[in-house]
């Protein structure tokens, strides 16, 4: 098993194609494939059975002909993959058997019901972990490690500069600017994903400064995350055709979309603030103009992936997304045999990549703008593979080379 | 420095004007005068040498970080700021307390709970010339003192690189605020540059001040380029029409003994120009001149690029003095007999300045000058920016539309019944420049940019055909607009073929429209030319590389006839 990595590129250069007949995961161009359970882990692609590990638009597509999710995300998945489709959950920890290998799915701490998949056969276990952070997060269970051999993680904040800091200071932060605005008659308004960040953010705050608005798109998510049993403090809805709405205390959260959109004239005065890892860098603070950046990440910061690659006690790491070539160089460093995955997830989008001037409000049946956007993108890499027959490298296969991940994913 | 770094990050939070003034005006109010002299200092883009080398504090920073030197590479070039980076990577400061219990951290070594004025002393200066070992163990100390964004300022400071993004302007506003005085006024007093210390910045403030030093500018009036047509401006009567100089903006102070030329910069640049500074001896004392300065022989005019040979040296070789002379071509006088004209109409001032300084520059590019004249003393090197009386704006525009082959940028039109204003107003004076050259080029490699676009590939070097290859002809700033920024992003990370370092060597597949104002031929660049002030106008995603322009095209224009004028 050698390492096999590069500079970047699409996998258009020519890369030795591993031979590891053993593998219990490969990489098609579908996705994550173990062919003796015949099943994939978060295709991009519809097959016949996709094991989900969270119902983030990058790794749940719909149409596939059969989902299986860990049980509290069941809902969440149903609401986001449509209800075409049979999904069978199972309990954290629950074994299922697909031609003698053993399935079972363990709290990831993403988001909601979001969960690493363990995989068994012969001896040799492997660990797909999705995304997912080590921060406690009132809106899911927390993350559990799980032993293995090979180790198959993320990295989306894979550099030493992104640490974040305990989850009840950022709290006490927004509370701060969100009481100074409601001082100052100003609404507060921010921008998270619509499915786990807004609700674990709705979940952290302080409800007794003001009352909490939800755009549309989020309140789905609430909807799900309620149903599902996850006590969220009160959320108002906007009313269809609501020309005015608040009285400068409230505090509005809303997909990063809505940024550039006519909707936030709803509030009158707003101060915008988002709510991202990426926020710790002030380039992209300033880059969008936002009033204020939280650094809130429901992935994991660089101490969280190395402790979790620690965790697992694998020899064997595959560094899926983000920051891959770096995260992989320094785990090699540290002895690990450890390489870059080409996926295509793409974790969590980089503040800019909200499309501008989408007014979300007017697509209708409250579909997710940035859905959209990650099914286009999804598309035109859809072309791009086909046209290019070497671009379905296998495991260990040349990287997507993206050091920050453009897409919206959620 | 506490207050200072408030203040640093009360302006970083916020693209709101009224609020960064109010920023300026809390830590002005409130800060010692030698604090806020420095602080003006360094808002101002004050120059302050580095303390301690960038090298060695990556490596005590890997080190302190248990992390390797590659990787504090990897993020520097990520996050496109140094002083951030390391801030970042270095472990948090242990809790104040534990660090007094352990008694390993002598009292407030890093200065925070001192002033500006001091904290630069102590371990700014003080780090200057100290042995390595001496300088880490500060840093070191330091480090374990602040939190990461007082890191970020403090190493700032240290490396001599603190800019601060507020303009002049801005500051002036918050400054005449506190002092009481008319923003007007402050601009004026704050002309020049450097406060210096404690007393001088309460001079500053002194509402019944006036401005004694004999050498201080006034505030630099700008032009806008115009953008409709030049017959929208109204009666071509009511305008006064000049050349638009390819020169340095530069403002001629005579006062009592003293000459001082200053450039747009409001940096002093006497030593760079010692022809013009004697020349200037000559005129009456209490005179003011705005104009520009040039490089030219004669007649002829030799360029920007021989220009740039002179500008910014401390001294002028006399062999350089003889290659690259200079003349000061006046446009406007702003004092005149000691008394401040820049109220007075356009017209008014133009009479006094034809009376001051009568020989008009009739400079050229290409003025054939038999042998190279000598350079001798009795050359006029004050001359007049002729006035160009067209009578119509057809006729002006024929004349523009041939300021390329002179050697100028086209035509300044100014208003003249206008007042010298401050800074930039729109209205009343406007660059009516000629269209700039445009070749289509290759996206060949591309950089991560700095501080707004930290982590974005959007610097640019675009190349054009020459014998089946594309070579490099210019590196240039994205012009484009945020949302393409962030695609073209997207396809050079797709479509890198080699990382070295920052730089990203991409397949050619995307093609931009270049602007650029002239072409010179060039030794030191390796296509042979090289262009001048390089931009991207656009995106051409409507054509693929083989589409784009060739050496020859760019050759063809190093005497460029602009398109408007063929006949």
């Amino acid at each position: 098993m050698g390492c096999y990595h590069s500079v970047g590129g699409e996998g258009r250069r020519k890369t030795e194609r591993p031979r590891m007949p053993e593998d219990l995961l490969t990489l098609t161009d579908a996705g994550l494939y173990c062919s003796r359970g015949d099943f994939h882990v978060d295709p991009w692609r519809r097959v016949s059975r996709a094991v989900v590990t969270h119902a983030h638009a990058d790794h749940a597509r719909p149409g596939c002909g059969r989902y299986l999710c860990a049980a509290p995300g069941m809902l969440v998945l149903r609401s986001r993959v449509g209800g075409g489709s049979p999904i069978d959950s199972v309990r954290y920890g629950e074994t299922r058997s697909f031609n003698g290998v053993e399935v079972s799915l363990h709290p990831a701490g993403h988001v909601l019901g979001s969960a690493q998949v363990r995989v068994s056969h012969g001896g040799v276990t492997w660990v797909v972990t999705g995304d997912y952070k080590l921060e406690a997060d009132p809106t899911c269970q927390a993350f559990e490690p799980v032993a293995c051999d090979v180790f198959v993680t993320e990295s989306t904040f894979g550099l030493p500069v992104y640490r974040w800091r305990p989850p009840a200071a950022v709290a006490a932060e927004i509370d701060a600017w969100w009481r100074e605005n409601r001082d100052a008659g100003r609404t507060s308004v921010l921008l998270a994903y619509s499915l786990g960040k807004a609700q674990r953010l709705a979940a952290s705050v302080d409800p007794s400064i003001g009352p909490i608005i939800g755009h549309g798109s989020v309140m789905k998510m609430v909807d799900a995350y309620r149903a599902s049993g996850v006590r969220l403090p009160a959320i108002e809805r906007v009313p269809p055709r609501t020309r005015r709405m608040g009285d400068g205390r409230a505090l509005v959260i809303a997909p990063p979309n809505v940024a550039a959109s006519r909707w936030l004239g709803l509030f009158g005065e707003t101060s915008v603030a988002m709510a991202s890892g990426w926020m710790t860098l002030r380039g992209v603070r300033r880059r969008r103009g936002f009033d204020r950046g939280f650094v809130v990440s429901d992935h994991a910061d660089f101490p969280g992936l190395l402790a979790a690659v620690e965790g697992s006690g694998a020899k064997r790491v595959l560094v899926t997304h983000g920051f891959t070539d770096a995260f992989a160089r320094l785990l090699r460093d540290r002895g690990l045999d450890a390489a870059e995955l080409a996926t295509r997830f793409t974790g969590e989008a980089v503040p800019e990549a909200a499309a501008e001037g989408d007014d979300p409000e007017a697509d209708a049946a409250d579909a997710d703008a940035a859905d959209a956007d990650a099914a286009d993108a999804d598309a035109a890499d859809a072309d791009r593979a086909d046209a290019d027959p070497g671009a379905d490298a296998a495991v260990g296969g040349v990287a997507a080379g993206a050091d920050v991940p453009l897409e919206e994913p959620a | 420095m506490r207050r200072f770094t408030e203040l640093y990050w009360r302006l970083d939070g916020t693209t709101r004007t009224t609020e960064k003034v109010a920023a300026l005006r809390d830590y002005f109010a409130a800060a010692p005068a030698g604090d806020a002299a420095c602080a003006l200092d360094v808002l101002s883009g004050g120059r302050r040498l580095r303390a301690v080398s960038t090298t060695l504090l990556r490596q005590w920073a890997a080190e302190a970080a248990g992390i390797p030197a590659w990787l504090v590479e990897e993020c520097y070039a990520h996050v496109g700021d140094l002083a951030e980076t390391l801030a970042l990577l270095l472990p948090d400061p242990p809790p104040a307390d534990a660090a007094d219990a352990a008694g390993s951290v002598t009292a407030d070594v890093a200065g925070v709970g001192l002033g500006l004025e001091e904290c630069l002393r102590t371990t700014v200066e003080g780090l200057r010339g100290r042995d390595e070992a001496a300088q880490r163990l500060t840093v070191e100390r330091v480090w374990r003192q602040l939190a990461p964004r007082e890191r970020i300022v403090w190493h700032k400071l240290i490396t001599g690189g603190c800019r601060v993004g507020v303009s002049r302007t801005l500051v002036a506003r918050a400054l005449a605020d506190v002092a009481g005085v008319e923003a007007d006024v402050m601009a004026h007093r704050l002309a020049g540059g450097d406060v210096g210390d404690a007393a001088g910045f309460t001079r500053l403030l002194d509402p019944a001040a006036s401005p004694a030093d004999s050498r201080r500018p006034y505030p630099f009036f700008l032009a806008s380029g115009l953008e409709g047509a030049a017959g929208d401006l109204g009666p071509v009567a009511t305008w006064m029409a000049e050349w638009k100089w390819d020169g340095m903006r530069a403002q001629l102070v005579r006062r009592g003994d003293d000459v001082a030329l200053w450039s747009r910069g409001e940096e002093l640049v006497n030593e760079a120009f010692p022809e013009i500074v004697a020349a200037a001896a000559d005129l009456p004392t209490g005179t003011v001149l705005d104009g520009e300065l040039l490089a030219a022989r004669g007649d002829e005019l030799l360029g920007f690029a021989a220009l740039s040979r002179r500008s910014g040296r401390r001294r002028v070789p006399r062999r350089l003095l003889e290659e690259v002379p200079c003349v000061f071509v006046a446009y406007d006088i702003l004092e005149h007999d000691a008394a401040d004209l820049r109220g007075l109409p356009l017209a008014a001032r133009r009479t006094r300045l034809e009376g001051l300084v009568g020989v008009p520059c009739t400079a050229g590019r290409g003025a054939a000058v038999p042998g190279g004249a000598p350079v001798s003393s009795d050359v006029p090197r004050l001359l007049l920016s002729p006035r160009l009386d067209a009578g119509s704006w057809e006729a002006l525009a024929r004349l523009r539309a041939a300021s390329r082959e002179r050697g100028v940028e086209g035509l300044m039109l100014k208003r003249l019944d206008s007042g010298y204003g401050v800074g930039r107003v729109r209205g009343d004076w406007w660059k009516w420049k000629i269209e700039p050259l445009e070749i289509d080029a290759v996206l060949l490699y591309a950089q991560a940019g700095h501080g707004r676009r930290a982590g974005l590939h959007s610097d640019y070097t675009l190349g054009v055909w020459h014998e089946g290859r594309l070579v490099p002809v210019a590196k240039a700033y994205s012009g484009l607009p945020d949302t393409e920024i962030v695609e073209v992003d997207r396809i050079v990370r797709a479509t890198t073929l080699e990382k070295h370092g920052p730089v990203r060597v991409v397949q050619p597949t995307q093609v931009f429209q270049l602007a650029f104002e002239g072409v010179a031929a060039s030794k030191r660049h390796k296509a042979g030319v090289a262009v001048r002030f390089p931009r991207i106008v656009r995106w051409r995603r409507d054509k693929s590389p083989p589409d784009a322009g060739t050496l020859a095209d760019l050759r063809g224009m190093l005497a460029a006839v602009p398109p408007e004028a063929a006949p």
